[in-house]
């Protein structure tokens, strides 16, 4: 129960409740929609609403049939293999390049900072739909256009930019001085890399790759425009199964997304967490 | 005398370089080894994505098909004023063009290039080249004798105008313009105007997507940044969840949600709010649309602005209360324009991503609620006519980089928080 200061009035007080009301009103719309999938995946009929049985919570109501079906459908074992090979494909090249970026612009000598970080930045800002005809018409000239690799680039420099502007944040508490510490005990920039620099920046560089792959995971525009057959991704599945025959299984695909999407978020916090002590930002 | 002197009292390093080249010599390398630590990644970005979009904005004008296809027409036409029919040089040109296209497969092109200017041209290129093989000399009776539309100086016009290796035409298209005969620019047909409808359409729905978000975000933001930290921790999850969750599992939960057999219309009935057979349509509309991309974009605002409000000190309001003002005033004056960089911040970038959306509004936007990405989308995979599409995203792209400067002013890229 909230304390009022003494000066509150019954008009603030009650506007405080009704205030609220408004609050719960927002949160319940950001998250329904979410969790709402979550029990209509078990439903035992083809639909999308919630059955008499479902309600009256009968257990031959609910059923297990779509997940068998997700698990024994080759289109969706296909790509979901694909979705994984590509995300975690891409993740590794982004986060190498960005994290070895980032060490650059956090450097006081860098020259052409601003502009530099304007176009390593560009792929979050320009709309996918401008970016995937773009890639469609140049992949296409050089033949990486319904290829692994034309794939794998394209959502590299889409997850880039997470991975720069994560480790950036990460370098700005960090002190230089101990770089200088271990050059001058000797030790050579590679080793000073991985003993020293590496496992204090290692927070923002993992929450950087997690939200590299989580971009490559969730994206559908360019997959729709560079992919083939071959290179069919879990989003690009779900894209066709709404528009052609939407059938429940894709209910079960997204409830397992929002689980995965749930171990990420875990993870991310923890990792914030993590960073926080490592600067003793907070106790906790 | 005097240089050998200041040589003299400078300072040294211990194997006599003077401290200052040394000095500008560590800066260089520091410099260079910085640049050097970011080059393969902007030599990646530049090559994997720049190069695409620079190719795109290229394709936008290019329309280099035409003067290589037909490259005799081209110069036989250069020196026609465009007053009364060609000279017969030009009959001949085309004749011998086609021909050679015919052989090289290369006329296709070029006539769909022309058949986006005026629709027939096709057929009437086409149909020529494939049946100039079976004519002799005189091309101009020949030429005419295949289709006498080759005795319309219009057709011919059309040519000479289309045969630059450069067009506005397609952003002419991509406004509801094209050029009349006198090659003069005039508005499209009233049936084929649907581009700048679009761009409008687009700019309010984002407008008001962008101002929903705010008006529900506001609250919810304040909320979060007066709550003690644990409460709005937990309370964080419910912003940060569907933030992280797949943007297709959300649209497809809308589709759930919304659909007339859907779970908010069974509701309804149930609570006896409509009839049965009086369901609402409330998707694939622009309702549809702007419910859903309201609740997909709304964590972008409420995070910027929780950031702002919880840098906002309590004590101003408490100062304000003391000193007379009314709770109203107190937030008014004091506490909103505070919050002012937030607002903006995520104005910005949700009215961003809300300009250049296309799955959310292709999966439930119906007909009426679609926006410019997917006239894009459908220039690329429908009608294949790349150079309008490339001239649509050249302008989309446009708009997004003015609101990118903007954003950049009030935030800056260094700023940029992620989660």
């Amino acid at each position: 129960m909230k304390k009022f200061p003494p000066y509150a009035g019954l008009l603030e007080r009650s506007w405080h409740y009704v205030y609220l009301l408004i609050c719960a009103f927002v949160f319940l719309y950001l998250i329904t929609p979410i969790l709402l999938i979550i029990p209509l995946s078990f439903n035992a009929e083809p639909y999308f609403t919630f059955t008499k049985g479902m309600l009256a919570l009968d257990a031959d109501a609910y059923s297990t049939r779509w997940y068998t079906d997700f698990f024994t459908s080759d289109s969706w074992i296909h790509s979901i293999k694909n979705s994984f090979i590509i995300a975690i494909a891409s993740t590794f090249i982004a986060t190498a390049l960005g994290t070895v970026a980032a060490l650059g612009l956090s450097r006081s000598y860098m020259p052409g900072r601003t502009l530099i970080m304007s176009i390593l930045i560009s792929p979050m800002i320009v709309p996918l739909i401008i970016s995937g005809a773009a890639m469609f018409f140049f992949y296409s000239n050089i033949n990486l256009a319904q290829t692994f690799p034309g794939v794998i680039l394209a959502h590299t420099a889409l997850g880039t930019p997470f991975v720069v502007i994560t480790v950036t944040a990460t370098l700005v508490g960090f002190d230089q001085q101990l770089v200088r510490a271990s050059q001058s005990l000797g030790a050579t920039p590679m080793r000073t890399f991985f003993k020293i620099i590496m496992p204090l920046i290692a927070p923002g560089v993992i929450s950087g790759a997690l939200f590299a792959f989580i971009t490559s995971f969730d994206e559908v525009v360019i997959v729709l425009f560079l992919s083939g057959y071959e290179q069919r991704t879990i989003p690009l599945e779900m894209w066709s199964g709404i528009r052609e025959q939407i059938s429940p299984t894709i209910l079960a695909v997204a409830t397992l997304l929002v689980t995965i999407s749930i171990l990420l978020l875990t993870s991310l916090e923890m990792l914030r967490r993590r960073n926080e002590k490592l600067r003793g930002m907070s106790p906790g | 005398m005097a240089q050998a002197e200041l040589t003299a009292n400078a300072m040294t390093t211990a194997d006599g370089t003077p401290l200052k080249v040394s000095l500008r010599r560590a800066m260089r390398r520091n410099k260079l080894i910085a640049f050097g630590l970011t080059a393969p990644l902007l030599l990646f970005i530049l090559i994997s994505f720049l190069m695409p979009i620079f190719d795109m904005a290229m394709r936008s004008v290019d329309n280099a098909a035409v003067p290589e296809a037909i490259p005799r027409t081209v110069q036989a036409l250069e020196a026609w004023d465009g007053e009364g029919m060609p000279p017969d040089a030009a009959f001949a040109a085309m004749a011998a063009d086609l021909k050679e296209g015919q052989k090289t497969r290369t006329i296709g092109q070029a006539a769909t290039r022309l058949n986006y200017q005026e629709s027939g041209m096709r057929s009437l290129i086409m149909k020529s080249a494939r049946r100039i093989g079976q004519y002799e000399a005189p091309w101009k009776a020949a030429l005419i004798d295949i289709d006498d539309d080759w005795e319309d100086p219009a057709v011919w016009k059309l040519i000479k105008r289309q045969s630059g290796a450069f067009t506005a035409a397609y952003y002419l298209n991509a406004l509801d313009y094209t050029y009349n005969e006198e090659g003069e620019v005039v508005e499209q047909p009233e049936y084929r105007q649907i581009y700048q409808m679009l761009f409008v359409r687009t700019l309010w729905m984002s407008a008001l997507i962008t101002g929903l978000c705010l008006l529900l975000g506001f609250p919810v933001s304040y909320l979060l940044a007066t709550l003690p930290a644990r409460h709005s921790n937990l309370l964080m999850i419910l912003v940060l969840l569907p933030f992280w969750t797949s943007l297709l599992v959300r649209t497809t939960s809308w589709i759930v949600m919304l659909q007339t057999e859907g779970v908010l219309n069974d509701i309804l009935v149930w609570i006896g709010l409509i009839s049965d057979d009086g369901r609402m349509q409330m998707i694939y509309n622009k309702i549809g649309t702007i419910v859903a991309m309201t609740q997909i974009l709304l964590p972008f605002m409420i995070l910027p602005l929780y950031s702002v409000m919880r840098g906002i000190s309590p004590s101003y309001m408490r100062a304000a209360r003391s000193l007379g003002a009314n709770p109203l005033v107190a937030f008014w004056r004091v506490y909103v324009p505070q919050t002012v960089p937030g607002m903006g911040a995520g104005g910005i970038l949700v009215f961003i991503l809300a300009i250049g959306y296309y799955i959310t509004p292709a999966l439930v936007g119906g007909q009426s609620g679609q926006l410019i990405s997917n006239y894009i989308a459908y220039h690329m995979q429908q009608s294949l006519n790349w150079g309008l599409a490339a001239a649509i995203g050249t302008i989309l792209l446009g708009g997004v980089l003015v609101l990118y400067l903007i954003y950049n002013r009030i935030v800056g890229i260094d700023n940029m928080k992620l989660g």
